[in-house]
Formats: C-alpha cells, structure tokens, sequence
C-alpha cells in the first residue's frame, strides 16, 4: 500500500489500516466518501484476498463475540473493532481503528446512506475528524451522533456530514453487508451518484 | 582595488547588512532570578508579566491620550487553527510564542522576522481535549515549554534546538499540560490538566539545567497524608482530579508558589462525601520542596464542574481598610475572594463579594469564608438540577488584572449564564475516557440562561475596588466574552474574547471604550507589551477555538442562531501610528 493519498484521503483512519494488511476493498469503501475520482490501479486488484472483517465491542479484551443487528439497541451507537475473522483477533492495534456502529431507521436514511447500511446498522469511523477524540454520544432530537470534546454533530442519517462544530470533515464512512447473522465490512463499495471531495 | 581590498570589503559590506538585519536583536540576555522577580518595564518575561501575576506593563507612551492612533506594526500567521491562547513573550526583542499542536515560535518583535519554530511530534492517537497552549518559561538561555502530550521541553532561546525533554504525566490517562510554565530559583514549574479523565493532580518541579525531576506535589492527599481525612477512606483520591492548568503566581520573599487547583472527579459527589482538599483551593508550595504550605479552599465538595485554577494575584494594598498581604482570586463560583498570605504559608480569609448572579453560595462565614450552599442547587444522582453560574462560572480560566496606579482589580465575567445538568450516571473510572458521570449530551446541551429569559448581557468587564469592596465600574457586553485582560501605565486596560473578533482598549479609570480593532480571528490569547528602542507596543495572538468556541455553541442553541468565528492563529502586534 504504497500511494500517499490513501493515508492523507482517508481522514480520520489509522495509519494502520492504510498500511498493514487490511484488504484492499476495504480501503475502497474507506475512502468511498473522500475521493472525488476512483483510482484505476486499485479497481484491477479487487477480490486479491477474502477475508472477512466482522464485527465486535471496542471495550472487549477477550471472548470476542460478533456483533448481529439485533444486539444493537435502536439508536444507541457502539464503539467496535473490526473483527479478522481468519485470525480470530480484532483489529485494534490503534485506537484510530475503532469504528462507531448504530442501528437506525432504515426510511430515515438517505439513498446513498442506506445503500453503505446491513440491517438498518450504519458504520463510520469512530474517530471525530477534529482532535481525535472519540464519537459516541446520539442525540435523537437532533438525529446526530456528536462528539463530546467540542460538541461537532455529524448527520449519521446523511453519511455523517458535519451539521455544526469546528468538525472540518464528514466521519468516514465504511459500508456494512451481512455474511450469515453477523454485521461485516462489506467486501464490495455500493455504487453511489458522485462523491463530495 | 586590490583583490585582497575588494575581498575584504566585500565581508566587511556583507557583515554589516547581516547586522543592520539583526540590529534590534542584541545577544540574548541570560533571564536570571533578579530579573524575574524584578522585570524591566521593557520586557515581558513570564505569563503574567509579573510572578504577582498582575497582568500589568508599567510602559505609558501608549495611553489614552493617544491610543486612538495604535495601529498594526506587523502580523504574523501561525499556520494553526484552534484556540491560541499565549502571550507573546518579549526578552529584549526576542519574541516567543505558542500555538495549538505542540509549536513555539520565535520571532524579532520589531519586525515580525521568523527566527526559528519547533514543533513536537505528538503522538497520531492522542485524544486532545484542550489542543492549545498558554505560553513560554524564560529562565537562563533556555526557552521552556510543556506540552499536550505531557512533556516539558527546553529549547536553547537562540536556535531553537532541544536541549532536553521530560515526560512528565502518563499521556495514556490524558495527562496534559496547556499551561505556560514558571521558572523560579532554579526549576521549571508545571501541572497537570485531566481533570475530566480522572488524573491525581499535581505540581511538579524539573531542574532548569538537567530536566530530573525535582519533587511532585499531589492535589489530592493519599492515605495518611494531610487533608486525606477530607475524601472517603479507598482509592478515591487517586482519580480525585485537582487539576492544575494555569501557571501558579510566586513571592520570592517568602520562595512560595501560589497555585490554584480544578475541581474534583467524577462531577458528581455522592461518591466523594467530604471536602475533597485540595480541590478548588489555592495552595502555596515551598519551591524547594514542593511542600504544601498553607491552603484556602473557596469552595468545598465541588458539585458544579468550578475549577479554580486561576491563581490568586498577589497584592500588598490595603484591603477593608488594613493593609495586607493580599492574594485575590475571581472564582469560578462568581465570588470575587480576598486573601491574607502570611509569611508561613498560611493563607487567612479577608473577604468575599459575589461579582455575578449566583444560586448556590447563599453566604459566606464572616471569619472562615466557608460558603453554605443551597443544596437544590447541587447537580447529582436522582434528578436533573439547574444552577448559576453555569458550568463555566463567573470567570473560567481567563486572568484578571490588578493595576497599581489605578488601584483597581479588573475581572473579565460571564453573568445571567446557568447550566442544567440532567441525573447522573454511576461513573466508572476507565483510563483515557471521560471520568465525569454526566451523560454526555445532557453535557453538551446544558448551558441555560438566567430565568430563562435571554439577557441584555452577559460579559462584563468589571473594574473592583478592593479596600471598600466596591464596583468602580462595569463594561457591560451585548455577548459572552473570554477575555484575558492587559492593563498598563498608560491607564488602558487591552483585551478581545468577543465572537466579533475586536480587539478593544479601555480606559482604564472608567471603562470607556477607546479603540477597537477587527482582528482576523477571535481573540481569547493573553496579550502582553514591550518596548524596544524606545517604542512601545501592544501584542497578541489572535485565533478563536476550544472553550469560547464551545459556549458559542450552547448560546448558538439558546439563541437559535448560527455564529461561526473563523479559526486561524496570527501574531498581531500594533504601535502608534507616527
């Protein structure tokens, strides 16, 4: 994983992803939100590996157990690794891995949105694109996910575009599908009508 | 000419436009003991000016006679966003100042001339709650600086280069340091912030020279030591918070270091019943040792997030008609407190006068100064609470200062401001989270206005008469501000902190206003004067960000409204206009 851009496009990741073994497809869905133009010389190198990124509960330290979309409760988010299903290991040598998961309405969501969603579960990097720190707070009345260092508010309905707050970008977002009862990362970027750069 | 000639004319015409350049630059002087505790009025060595922390340059060609005609000599950008909150730092024309992301600048302060920049790499994880700094230590020929990421760092004052680097906090449990250090006999000076995370507060001192740690004074007292019979008998104390973030004030007389401690963790105080010393104190530190010496504690069990880490600005004056050794501290918790700082270490009650509306402090003991609260006022389990000030209080960390010819003790205040905070969680300590015991949205969504009923204003700039207790006069804002305060001989007091990015001179003896400045930015930075051949100026960063920015948002919500101050750092420094 040797082009610059990927690390400097996808805000808000950890360098780790970019540059350890992470599956490149899933770097596509990483930077689906960021990139203005595809990059030809990723799109040739699609289904190199398989291996399935599943997901579970940042705070566990051991008994890793995959998260379903019925062990989220309606509009309560969750911080969570990706989960290397092979490996039987999460994926949280960095911090700047964790990934917020919600379930929300699925009428709610905008096309595109709904398009990155398993379940009705939406996935972004749990990373506020500020000062780093960690976005976990849904405000229902707002129908935002803010954070809670310097109050920025991000649509989560709406691929988590800043509403308000010094946020200077969207949270990445990371498309979900289901591989059998359990939420993944999926292995395919949903087509969608232009990205904002 | 001769070859030889030409060569050497050559060097000598080089040389001289080499020194022409760094004319107004002389060789570093060496910042010594004598020279802290007693500063030319030329300079602006330390944070406050002074280590009394009066805010305050005796320099008066700049007055209100002619401050009409200030106007910008040369600016500066940082190539930072976020709130940049340091003074500029003036020794003889060396200029140093520092910026959100770990950064020092240093710059000639006639010219605006970039002389050197370092930058610490911090760590790519780091969560930042407060990613800006309050500013430079000057001591011998070295520039010190503390860091978001816990270091304490000195840097030669000339070149920049690192002559050595400390850890001083554990950057896992959100350890960090924003404040400018102080340099006093020897060592550098620092605290900690991490309040909201749970840490056990401190002081620490380094030795200037070496970097080795000198001694640690804890904020919470441990089992056995002094004050522990003030928290629960367990581990308490260890996440008690009593954070320090602002630079403590220092009498050389009596080599003591006056610093003011944060509130306790978690928010709220069902599990911490007692006092919690040495929380939302001042205490006075012996330098050599580090012992705590004396205390005052303006206000016991913390419920309402009041930090009191402003340090008391100390004043010999005449208070209630006695003279006193005063040291004067505008409260988070809206009272304005007088103090009595004996040679010991002790420090005795004199006075104390609310300066905003307050519901929870009903009085005050006449002899002890020990507030009685209105206890349904006081945030907790069970229910939701509202109470004034708010969570920011009368004054937040922005310094107040005390002007020697005008005797008057200025406070930059929030009035009409309250929080409402819903029912708190059970709090469970988990290093480098959040140690509050608040649910988070209730937080971000728990700024109030008094009655409801949005106010005429709220800032207030408020000039005190300390011996008779008196207000002498108020500036009255439209709007919150965040607003360190400069005063100066030339009976002006200088300061921003508004959301339309003035930059404002008041006279000094009245409050009127007689010079503003749109600057690019907000400015909530410390400003500070100088003088360099001859020539006075008034310096200060501009660059909005961090807390003001975050009570912009609440009043944003209250006011259905959508104020945005642009962020980004520049050095704005202004002299009369000839």
């Amino acid at each position: 994983m040797k082009a610059p851009s990927i690390s400097s496009a996808c805000h808000g990741c950890a360098q780790k992803i970019a540059c350890s073994d992470v599956d490149r497809r899933q770097m596509m869905q990483l930077l689906a939100t960021g990139l203005a133009t595809s990059l030809p010389f990723m799109a040739t190198q699609v289904h190199a590996e398989s291996t399935v990124h599943l997901l579970v509960d940042a705070d566990a330290e051991k008994d890793f157990a995959p998260l379903r979309p019925n062990d989220l409760k309606l509009g309560k988010p969750l911080l969570v690794f990706p989960f290397d299903a092979k490996a039987g290991a999460p994926k949280n040598e960095s911090r700047l891995n964790k990934l917020v998961v919600i379930r929300l309405p699925e009428d709610q969501m905008t096309p595109e949105t709904k398009a990155r969603s398993a379940s009705g579960v939406l996935a972004y990097s749990g990373i506020c694109t500020h000062q780093g720190c960690e976005v976990k707070t849904w405000m229902a009345k707002e129908s935002v996910l803010a954070c809670y260092c310097h109050a920025s508010k991000f649509a989560l309905l709406d691929g988590a575009k800043v509403v308000s707050g010094p946020a200077p970008k969207p949270l990445a977002s990371i498309a979900l599908s289901m591989n059998g009862e359990f939420l993944a990362i999926a292995s395919e970027v949903p087509p969608s009508s232009g990205q904002p750069s | 000419m001769s070859h030889l000639l030409k060569k050497v004319s050559l060097a000598v015409v080089s040389a001289c436009a080499v020194m022409a350049h760094a004319a107004t630059l002389g060789p570093y002087a060496p910042v010594t003991d004598a020279r802290l505790s007693n500063p030319e009025a030329s300079n602006w060595l330390m944070y406050r000016g002074n280590y009394q922390g009066w805010g305050y340059s005796s320099l008066e060609k700049i007055n209100t006679g002619n401050v009409k005609k200030l106007d910008l000599a040369w600016s500066f950008s940082t190539g930072v966003t976020e709130g940049h909150q340091a003074p500029p730092i003036v020794n003889n024309g060396y200029m140093y100042v520092t910026t959100p992301n770990a950064q020092v600048i240093a710059l000639n302060a006639v010219t605006g001339e970039e002389l050197w920049r370092y930058k610490k790499e911090i760590p790519a994880d780091l969560l930042m709650l407060h990613n800006t700094n309050r500013g430079v230590a000057l001591y011998g020929d070295k520039v010190f600086v503390a860091t978001v990421d816990s270091h304490l760092i000195a840097l030669d004052a000339v070149t920049g280069k690192v002559v050595w680097d400390a850890t001083v906090g554990d950057v896992k449990a959100l350890s960090y340091i924003t404040l400018a250090p102080l340099a006093a006999k020897g060592k550098i000076l620092v605290g900690s912030s991490g309040g909201e995370t749970g840490i056990r507060g401190f002081v620490a001192a380094f030795d200037a020279n070496s970097g080795k740690e000198a001694w640690r004074a804890y904020t919470t007292p441990g089992p056995g030591e002094p004050g522990s019979e003030t928290w629960p008998a367990g581990d308490a104390y260890k996440n008690g918070g009593g954070s320090v973030w602002i630079t403590g004030t220092y009498d050389p007389a009596t080599n003591l270091a006056y610093w003011g401690t944060g509130n306790p963790a978690p928010w709220p105080t069902e599990g911490r019943p007692g006092d919690n010393l040495y929380t939302t104190s001042t205490i006075a530190l012996d330098v050599d040792t580090g012992k705590i010496k004396g205390h005052h504690q303006y206000h016991y069990n913390d419920a309402w997030d009041w930090d009191e880490v402003s340090a008391p600005v100390l004043i010999d004056t005449d208070i209630n008609g006695r003279k006193v050794k005063g040291a004067v501290h505008a409260g988070r918790n809206g009272y304005l407190w007088m103090l009595d700082r004996q040679p010991s270490g002790k420090i005795d009650f004199v006075n104390g006068i609310s300066y905003v509306y307050n519901d929870v402090i009903k009085s005050l003991d006449k002899t002890t100064g020990r507030p009685t609260y209105d206890l349904s006022k006081k945030p907790g389990m069970g229910k939701a609470v509202s109470f004034c000030p708010s969570l920011w209080g009368g004054k937040d960390w922005p310094p107040e200062a005390w002007n020697p010819k005008t005797k008057l003790f200025y406070i930059p205040a929030n009035n009409h401001l309250c929080s409402e905070l819903p029912a708190a969680d059970e709090a469970a300590y988990k290093k480098g989270d959040l140690y509050i015991g608040y649910p988070i949205d209730g937080v971000l969504g728990s700024l109030r206005y008094q009655g409801g009923k949005k106010p005429d204003s709220i800032g207030e700039l408020q000039a005190w008469d300390l011996n008779t207790g008196k207000l002498a006069w108020s500036h009255k804002y439209d709007r919150a501000i965040w607003a360190p305060l400069l005063t100066t001989g030339g009976n002006l007091v200088f300061t921003g902190g508004t959301n339309d990015r003035k930059f404002r001179a008041f006279d000094a003896r009245n409050g009127k206003v007689l010079w503003e400045y749109s600057m690019p930015s907000g400015v909530t930075a410390v400003p500070s004067s100088f003088e360099v051949n001859g020539e006075q100026y008034i310096a200060v960063q501009a660059g909005w960000g961090i807390d003001a920015e975050r009570m912009q948002a609440g009043i944003n919500t209250l006011n259905n409204t959508k104020t945005a101050v642009p962020q980004g750092g520049t050095v704005m420094v202004f002299k009369l206009e000839k």
